[in-house]
């Protein structure tokens, strides 16, 4: 369980500037923090659109972090292709694998698990799969080794 | 109205703000205006230069956003108006309403010439909006519409004009990007 204080806390301490996101029913538990922390929330309307304001803001020097459901970033190929392919900009997404836990032990027929991690190869992401025993502490490790390196990552959340 | 002399007004007006220019926009900007505050967004996620500019204008709010976008273009994410109404960015949104996807040979887009523009962004919440129907009144109204306070939805009626090719960016991206930081005072 990542608690969205940790989180929010840290991302800006890291430098973090603004969270994007539409948010899903594990990641919405981060409301409190983020409707009360120090980062900028968005609240986007359609994930590629998210990923559209977080190109924006990194194109003007600042430091976005983006937040989706799989299924959302199942919509926002295009616009993660041109942020991250054509601008080259360094986008840092958390994004939630629904059924992810159910599927590896054969309880769902959500057809979300068997479609994510051949679509961020396809995507050229790099990615990593974070499991229940993680932490706050791991994505912002993460988003701050990404954000060094300027390269775009992506911390999946099982669900 | 043609659509160079309805850039033309807003090269006038645009001060030192950032324009950002999408799809039939790019190439008849780059006619009006050689500013490293220019974007071209091309390549380009069609449907995401409004949300684009919205991050700009957020990142500098003292400078502000003009963005230029077709009908074909918004229609593909009419939300983003409800994003832009909601975070209040120092954005002005101009609508380039052709009727029709120029490039791939002037299909019309969906409720050409039926859909009140003004009318979805006053209904998302942006309290500016703004309709101009010729360039008379276009010139006439733009330093009204152009100035104060965003966000401001400021619609064009434009001419379509047959036979545009794919639109060329006048540089390639990463020389863009570079250009617009270093305008912009975030890098050498």
């Amino acid at each position: 369980m990542i608690c969205g204080h940790d989180l929010v806390k840290g991302l800006a301490e890291a430098g973090a500037t603004h969270f994007l996101w539409v948010p899903d029913s594990a990641m919405g538990q981060w409301e409190e923090a983020l409707r009360t922390g120090p980062l900028r929330l968005v609240r986007a309307t359609r994930e590629g659109e998210s990923i559209g304001i977080a190109g924006g803001l990194l194109l003007g020097g600042l430091q976005p972090v983006v937040a989706m459901q799989c299924t959302g970033f199942f919509e926002a190929g295009d616009a993660l292709r041109n942020i991250v392919h054509d601008l080259h900009l360094p986008l840092f997404v958390i994004l939630g694998l629904r059924s992810y836990q159910a599927y590896r032990s054969g309880r769902t027929t959500d057809s979300c698990p068997i479609f994510v991690e051949p679509i961020l190869c396809a995507w050229r992401l790099p990615y990593v799969v974070l499991d229940i025993q993680h932490t706050a502490g791991d994505i912002v490790d993460h988003y701050k080794r990404a954000w060094a390196e300027q390269k775009a990552f992506v911390v999946c959340l099982p669900e | 109205m043609d659509h160079k002399a309805a850039l033309e007004v807003i090269a006038l007006h645009r001060g030192e703000r950032i324009v950002i220019s999408t799809m039939g926009s790019v190439g008849v900007w780059s006619e009006v205006s050689q500013s490293p505050l220019d974007f071209a967004y091309l390549p380009s996620s069609m449907g995401q230069g409004p949300a684009l500019a919205m991050g700009l204008a957020l990142a500098h709010p003292q400078r502000g956003v003009i963005a230029l976008v077709g009908d074909g273009s918004l229609l593909m994410n009419l939300g983003v108006l409800v994003t832009i109404a909601e975070q209040k960015p120092r954005m002005y949104l101009v609508l380039i309403d052709n009727g029709a996807y120029e490039i791939t040979g002037g299909q019309p887009v969906p409720g050409a010439g039926v859909v009140d523009y003004t009318m979805i962004a006053k209904g998302a919440g942006i309290a500016r909006t703004y309709r101009f129907d010729t360039l008379e009144k276009w010139m006439a109204g733009s330093q009204e519409a152009l100035h104060g306070l965003g966000p401001v939805f400021i619609w064009l009626k434009v001419d379509y004009r047959p036979g545009q090719g794919t639109p060329r960016a006048p540089f390639p991206m990463d020389e863009q990007i570079r250009r617009l930081r270093v305008a912009l005072g975030i890098s050498q």
